[in-house]
């Protein structure tokens, strides 16, 4: 026990990569057999994680269970492992949603095995980036994210539909999908990892730690050769690599573009993971990075920033509004709230310190939590359907409530939670980001104010968009047509891989100070 | 007297190759098993080498010398450090995976094998030597015999042409060097070809500045440096498989490998008056090669642009003449070689099923040879720099390195990266997945997966480049302790 | 310096005395025995020389101090020495290349003027006097003369042996109205005394008599412009002959260059270095680019001997006044290697030859998988020719560049490097056919290519000494550098 309690970060880490290797060595053609084998696999990090939330000091400010080890000892850095309360949230998010992602993914039967391990390291990939205390760990995890994600939309994604990839040459939607998802990233992490490099350069050491003390008050570029531009400058720079990198990664308009065709060729468990928690990747980043090593450009940028998340917000309900393939209109329901995230991070930045901005970013935080937890349910939902129709084209759809209730019933209640319905969890998480910017821009000409009563524009549509898809897919006169065709009830399994979400989504309706306690500290703990 | 390890690990090719020639021709199986048991053999006696080379000490270890033409001063003087002890291991490596590989050559596979081993021999030779006129002998050696694989096993269309360009520009970079060699080591005066007495020769700038190009570019010509790199795609492309994976792999890290020991550890005052030069050219290499290579319809000339674009950040990292960008080359000659060879390994499997290699006609390879095609990803992976694996490990440092000296630089070869993974996910998605063409899924023509000894020869590279890459720390003290030593000549930070 | 005459002094010349008895005792035999049974004459000639070699080798090692022996006529020094041990060598393996051969092979006088061309060169390696030069570079190319058109049946020997006659009487006449001069200005005719003479002479007449010298000696070593006929000859004349020619013959006439540049002109030193230079340049560049053109191996060959001659003149032209540098030992060393190298190639042209009949470049496709043998033997001599490690080549060529670094030549080495490069060019082609290309609508294995009992002996010596010269060349070279030492 006590080697579990002191490893406990590293056994989170890499149970999924040893279950990812025991699938290797199964036959290929047991589908069962891995299926359940990685579903087991999976449940382990989840059950340590809930060690790790009951002996989390909710305390204690700053890092615990941390672990140090030597990795890179010539680049001074090191396999260095902590959690604060908002890695915390992510962590739990994250072992939480890989089980359910993999259970949902019981119908594949292309390649299991190869499947289920992309899913696994995939796993590592995203608990990696929130555990990481050291830069360059942080930005390998960041990146090793990115392949197996890839893989699984190009090979496991939607089989239908061309896209044009550059004029004249035609792909597989997939193809098509993959390759704009991995390009953005890479291009976006190109310049954070340039600025990686260059603080690495300047300060010696990738220590988060260190890092945080030493870098946002430097003063010269010790180190590194001459650029001819003033440190605000190169400062400023970097602190837009780091930025834009996490805003392709949330998506922040207008880097958004990749989000909808990745989600809309995305497997459903790809889909899942991929709303769930890689969307989080981003808004981790500017929690974990961004606000601490780059508080003054942060503030001085947070108009910007904001603006940014508002056309984010806005934009992605009028988009959504405006589709009528099922799986896109949830898709860019991701843009609309994870806006109010990076509203919140931006607004935090700007009034760093205050009451306002430590309401915001508690906001902020708990909507990433439950967002990963609606948007997860919901891409499900469309995938049940999808499973059993072939089409997510919302007008092929239409008075199917009468024929699955159970499955209208689990729709509309995952529609409100997302739709922030209070009562549920999205209402809190939306209402203290809504509070918390208002606080910040109230009083002053800072223009958060304005961005905040435009927001309530896009969270009108919110309720718009949502209540269009249910409508489209449930309401009006009984589907004759599906009727015949003689459509599915949901089943137990996908029952069973709802109620975990079901259940949260209710609790932290009702009583969310659960984990706004362990959030709190650590946000407190950030400026 | 302690084992004469070195030694050992360089002549057991050549007595391997000389047994094997004394065999009847018609004793294929033999041969190969021959081959195969001393390929093995190497391995084992240079992973042990790797293993047994005491950190702590550092410096030159393994030492032997035997005075051999006394009146020149001249000596077989053998030792290694950091730098070189992970390429005795790629060497080795390779060569296991290139005999493993090479197993169904049919045509006259004794001389084959029994010259390949020559060049192994060479190779290692050149890693190991403390003696100029013994590194240049060794080099050499390494040059020859790829003239000849190349030209009788090769890919028919080409091979003539590529390997009479790249024996002439070798051989012509290789004297350049030897002239560049012998002007030193009469300036000198020391009476002595022995490197470490030549270090502390003190040379005057001036000269130092004459004849830097000279040693440098000699050998920087096999390392691929822009504009010397032609021979180098077209010799990749039209030689066998083992012998690309060896020319790749390993022959293009001698030439790296050489213009650092003679040209910049020999001449550092040189190699700081002419680094912006290298840095430049190299920061041409990387761009350029990456740009190149993404255009290219044949799947090997793919690879060996790549190589190109790949031995410049090599060549970058040693202009930088700073710890983490010298330590970065180093990592990046061991990460270079293993996922270059593992390519070549793959592209010859595909073509020897496929029997072209045009991207546009290929397709859907993953279904029916699955473990090439995870182990290409991989090497793919490892060429994009991918975190995690040894290519990150190896570039990011040389990128650090010319942070140090000049940032832009680094800025814009980092373009080099996104135009790698671009034709990577390219070559990946064309060959290895979508539909397959109809006559390779059927009929006469159907292509089957790979044997065995293919399999293990990919898993030993692949494990590798996971290893490196996931804890850096197995190579990279190795290297940065070669490194030290190299700093306090350069006497750079 | 002189010596007066006593019982020792012909230990110092026992070797020419053992070939003249050779040569007397083949003549004797050659009459006595059958037709049928003179192919023993061949094995005794080779037994012979050796037994000279060993004598040589083990007896008649020079003192310390050269001496002029024979009132002069004689140097007996280490330079001497080491050249005639050359000879030796090169005449017995040339007569293991002869033996087989149709038209040679069973011919007494052929052994008997080989034995006195030797007889030839070893007095040129060691002649201390102008006149006895002159006699022993008539002794040694009066019997080539013949040799070079032994074949009469076959116009090209023919023509080959009439050539080498007419260019070597010219350039032998010029050369005799040179040393006249000499001896004009002087009254001197030993070449230790001249010098001291020669040195109070206007430089014109010194250089224009050392003109004249020199075209007779470049003609010996085929330097450009003195060089045409080389190519023809080598082509028409037998193929062993050839190999004799453009080895121990030009190592001779490279012996008597050395010596008579060094005792006789020391006064004019970097007049003839850049003279020799210039010829050096010319020669390895013409040699090489007209290498080039070749599609018979024998006038490759020839041309690669030029070329060579070219590269060894670098090592010439790298010695300073001291002669404590690397320049002349670097020399010796090379026509060692080169001596073993060549004659391995024209032994294997020989070879290959005697059974397929052509020496064009065309026959040898193919040739690796009719014999494996015989096209390794080719790959060490022509890799070593073009200066590869870890062949004697390779160290050879190191050594004369070195050397021309060292003696500050540095152009001349970088000359002399972009010519290896030409010359590794078609090198590698030869090679390319022997190993690449294979013949028409034939399956090569099934016409495999004998290789008879002297040839694989020649030739294995050969190799083993090649590969002993680049890899184990300390003793070599301890060799060279003491004969050089005994030329100042």
């Amino acid at each position: 026990m006590d080697f579990i309690l002191n490893n406990l970060l590293s056994l989170i880490l890499f149970v999924p990569v040893l279950a990812a290797a025991v699938l290797l060595v199964l036959p290929n053609e047991e589908k069962t057999l891995l299926r359940w084998a990685a579903l087991i696999g999976s449940l382990f990090p989840l059950a340590l994680s809930l060690t790790l939330w009951a002996n989390f000091d909710n305390s204690l400010p700053g890092f615990q269970f941390e672990v140090w080890h030597t990795w890179y000892a010539a680049l001074n850095s090191s396999y260095h492992l902590g959690v604060d309360g908002i890695s915390l949230t992510m962590v739990l998010l994250t072992t939480l949603l890989t089980p359910i992602a993999i259970l949902a993914s019981f119908g594949i039967t292309d390649r299991v095995k190869a499947y289920m391990i992309l899913f696994l390291l995939l796993e590592t990939g995203m608990l990696g980036v929130f555990l990481s205390l050291d830069l360059l760990l942080f930005f390998v995890f960041w990146e090793i994210g990115l392949v197996p994600m890839y893989f699984l939309i190009n090979q496991w994604g939607s089989e239908k539909g061309e896209r044009e990839l550059w004029p004249g040459v035609k792909v597989a939607a997939r193809t098509y999908a993959s390759f704009k998802f991995m390009i953005y990233t890479m291009a976006g992490s190109l310049g954070l990892l340039l600025a990686i490099q260059m603080i690495g350069v300047t300060v010696g050491s990738y220590d988060l730690p260190v890092l945080f003390n030493l870098w946002p008050t430097i003063a010269e570029l010790k180190g590194v050769g001459p650029m001819g531009l003033p440190i605000e400058t190169v400062k400023s720079i970097a602190f837009w690599a780091f930025a834009i990198a996490f805003a392709i990664k949330v998506p922040v308009w207008p880097f958004h573009t990749w989000l909808p065709d990745a989600h809309t060729e995305a497997p459903t468990a790809g889909s899942m993971i991929l709303a769930g928690v890689l969307l989080k990747l981003g808004a981790y980043g500017f929690l974990r990075l961004v606000l601490p090593l780059y508080p003054v450009e942060a503030q001085r940028y947070s108009g910007p920033l904001a603006f940014l998340a508002m056309m984010a917000i806005i934009f992605g309900a009028f988009a959504a509004f405006g589709q009528n393939d099922f799986k896109r209109l949830v898709a860019y329901s991701s843009v609309n709230h994870m806006g109010f995230v990076v509203l919140g991070i931006a607004a935090a930045a700007y009034a760093a310190g205050g009451n306002d901005a430590a309401i915001a970013l508690n906001g902020a935080v708990l909507q990433m939590f439950n967002h990963g937890l609606s948007a997860a349910g919901m891409f499900f939902l469309v995938g049940v359907i999808y499973e059993r129709t072939h089409t997510r084209d919302l007008n092929d759809f239409g008075g199917l409530f009468p024929l699955v209730p159970v499955y209208g019933g689990i729709l509309v209640f995952t529609s409100m939670a997302s739709l922030g319905l209070p009562g549920l969890n999205g209402f809190i998480s939306e209402f203290l980001v809504v509070r918390g910017v208002w606080g910040v821009g109230v009083n002053n000409w800072s223009g958060f104010a304005l961005f905040t009563a435009l927001s309530m524009i896009g969270l009108l549509f919110t309720g718009a968009y949502i209540l269009k898809g249910v409508k489209k897919v449930l309401h009006g006169p009984i589907n004759h047509h599906w009727e015949e065709h003689g459509l599915k009830e949901i089943g137990v399994r996908e029952i069973l891989v709802m109620t975990p979400l079901i259940v949260l989504i209710v609790w932290i309706g009702v009583w969310p100070a659960w984990i706004l306690d362990v959030i709190n500290k650590a946000v407190m703990a950030l400026f | 007297m302690q084992f004469p390890i070195l030694s050992v690990i360089v002549f057991l090719p050549i007595a391997a190759g000389l047994l094997i020639l004394l065999m009847p021709a018609g004793r294929k199986t033999e041969i190969r098993v021959t081959a195969l048991a001393a390929s093995v053999a190497a391995v084992l006696l240079s992973a042990w080498a790797y293993l047994s080379y005491d950190l702590a000490a550092g410096g030159y270890q393994f030492i032997e010398k035997v005075p051999w033409l006394p009146f020149l001063g001249i000596s077989y003087h053998l030792g290694a450090d950091g730098m070189s002890i992970p390429l005795v291991l790629l060497t080795g490596v390779v060569m296991l995976t290139g005999v493993l590989i090479s197993w169904g050559v049919d045509d006259r596979p004794r001389e084959f094998f029994a010259f390949l081993f020559i060049l192994a021999t060479g190779v290692f030779g050149v890693f190991v030597s403390l003696d100029l006129f013994l590194l240049f002998f060794f080099y050499e050696i390494a040059v020859f015999p790829m003239y000849l694989l190349i030209s009788i096993w090769g890919w028919k269309v080409t091979r003539e042409y590529a390997a009479m360009k790249l024996t002439l520009y070798l051989f012509i970079g290789s004297v350049f060097a030897l002239v560049g060699a012998l002007a030193m080591y009469f300036q000198s005066g020391l009476n002595t070809f022995d490197m470490l007495e030549l270090e502390k020769a003190g040379f005057s700038a001036g000269f130092q500045q004459l004849w830097f190009p000279f040693v440098f570019f000699g050998f920087a010509v096999l390392g691929g440096i822009f504009p010397f790199h032609n021979w180098s795609p077209d010799g990749h492309v039209a030689a066998p498989t083992a012998v690309s994976m060896f020319h790749a792999g390993v022959l293009m890290k001698l030439g790296a490998f050489a213009a650092l020991r003679v040209g910049i550890m020999l001449l550092p005052e040189g190699a700081q008056y002419w680094k912006w030069l290298i840095l430049g050219l190299a920061t041409v290499n990387v761009v350029y090669g990456a740009f190149i290579a993404m255009v290219q319809t044949d799947f090997k000339y793919v690879i060996g642009f790549s190589s190109v674009s790949h031995m410049g950040l090599v060549m970058l990292g040693f202009s930088t003449l700073t710890k983490e960008g010298m330590v970065g080359a180093g990592m990046q000659m061991f990460s270079h070689g293993v996922m270059t060879a593992l390519f070549f390994a793959v592209v010859g499997m595909v073509y020897d099923r496929a029997h072209t290699r045009q991207i546009p006609e290929l397709g859907g390879f993953s279904r029916v040879m699955p473990w090439p095609a995870v182990a290409f990803v991989l090497g793919g992976l490892v060429s994009m720099g991918m975190p995690g694996l040894s290519g990150f490990a190896a570039e990011f440092p040389i990128f650090m390195g010319v942070w140090r000296v000049q940032p832009w630089v680094a800025i814009f070869s980092a373009i080099a990266i996104v135009i790698t993974a671009a034709y990577i996910i390219r070559v990946i998605g064309r060959v290895f997945f979508g539909p397959m063409p109809e006559h390779f899924a059927h009929g006469d023509h159907a292509v089957g997966d790979v044997n065995v000894l293919d399999k293990v020869a990919i898993v030993v590279i692949c494990v590798l480049m996971v290893a490196i890459g996931v804890y850096p720390q197995i190579m990279a003290p190795l290297v940065e302790s070669g490194v030290q030593n190299i700093l306090r000549l350069v006497g750079g930070a | 310096m002189f010596v007066p005459f006593d019982s020792t002094m012909l230990l110092a010349i026992l070797p020419e005395i053992l070939l003249v008895v050779l040569a007397g005792v083949v003549l004797a035999l050659d009459a006595a025995w059958q037709p049928e049974k003179r192919r023993w004459l061949g094995w005794l000639t080779v037994v012979g020389l050796a037994v000279a070699f060993i004598l040589t080798a083990t007896v008649s090692q020079p003192e310390s101090e050269p001496r002029l022996l024979f009132g002069g006529m004689l140097r007996d020094d280490w330079l001497s020495f080491a050249f005639r041990l050359v000879f030796l060598f090169g005449a017995a393996i040339t007569t293991l290349f002869a033996m087989d051969h149709e038209a040679l092979g069973r011919k007494g006088e052929f052994y008997v003027l080989l034995l006195v061309s030797t007889l030839g060169m070893n007095l040129m390696a060691s002649a201390g006097d102008l006149i006895m030069l002159y006699l022993a570079i008539e002794t040694t190319s009066i019997p080539l003369y013949i040799l070079a058109g032994f074949i009469t049946t076959d116009d090209k020997s023919t023509e080959a042996g009439f050539k080498y006659l007419l260019f070597g009487a010219m350039t032998s006449a010029v050369m005799l109205y040179g040393f006249s001069l000499l001896y004009g200005f002087s009254g001197e005719t030993n070449l230790y005394l001249l010098a001291g003479k020669l040195g109070e002479l206007p430089m014109p007449a010194l250089l224009g008599s050392l003109l004249l010298v020199l075209v007779g000696f470049s003609f010996k070593v085929s330097a450009v412009p003195f060089h045409f006929w080389a190519p023809d000859v080598y082509e028409g004349a037998p193929t062993p002959v050839a190999g004799f020619l453009s080895t121990a013959s030009k190592a001779a006439g490279f012996a008597v260059l050395m010596r008579v540049l060094l005792a006789a002109f020391p006064a004019a030193l970097p007049s003839w270095q850049g003279l020799i230079a210039l010829l050096a340049v010319v020669t390895m560049t013409v040699g090489n680019l007209l290498a080039l053109a070749q599609t018979n191996v024998k006038r490759l060959l020839a041309f690669s001997s030029i070329a060579h001659a070219g590269y060894i003149l670098i090592g010439v032209v790298a010695v300073n006044a001291a002669g404590m540098n690397l320049g002349m030992a670097s020399v010796v060393f090379y026509l060692i290697a080169y001596l073993l190298t060549n004659l391995a190639a024209f032994g294997a042209v020989a070879t290959f030859g005697r059974v397929s009949g052509s020496d064009e470049m065309d026959a040898y496709k193919g040739l690796s998988r009719r014999s494996p043998a015989l096209a390794l033997v080719m790959l060490v001599a022509f890799l070593s020719l073009s200066g590869m490690p870890p062949f004697g080549g390779f160290i050879a060529k190191v050594f004369v560049f070195a050397a021309a670094v060292e003696a500050n030549w540095i152009w001349l080495a970088v000359i002399g490097v972009l010519n290896s490069i030409i010359g590794l060019y078609y090198y590698l082609t030869l090679l390319k056919y022997v190993y690449l290309y294979r013949q028409d609508n034939l399956e090569e294995e099934q016409k495999p290519l004998p290789i008879s009992r002297p040839y694989a002996l020649a030739l294995v010596l050969l190799v083993i000494g090649i590969i002993l010269l680049g890899t184990a060349f300390n003793p070599w070279f301890e060799w060279s550098r003491t004969a050089a030492a005994s030329l100042f």
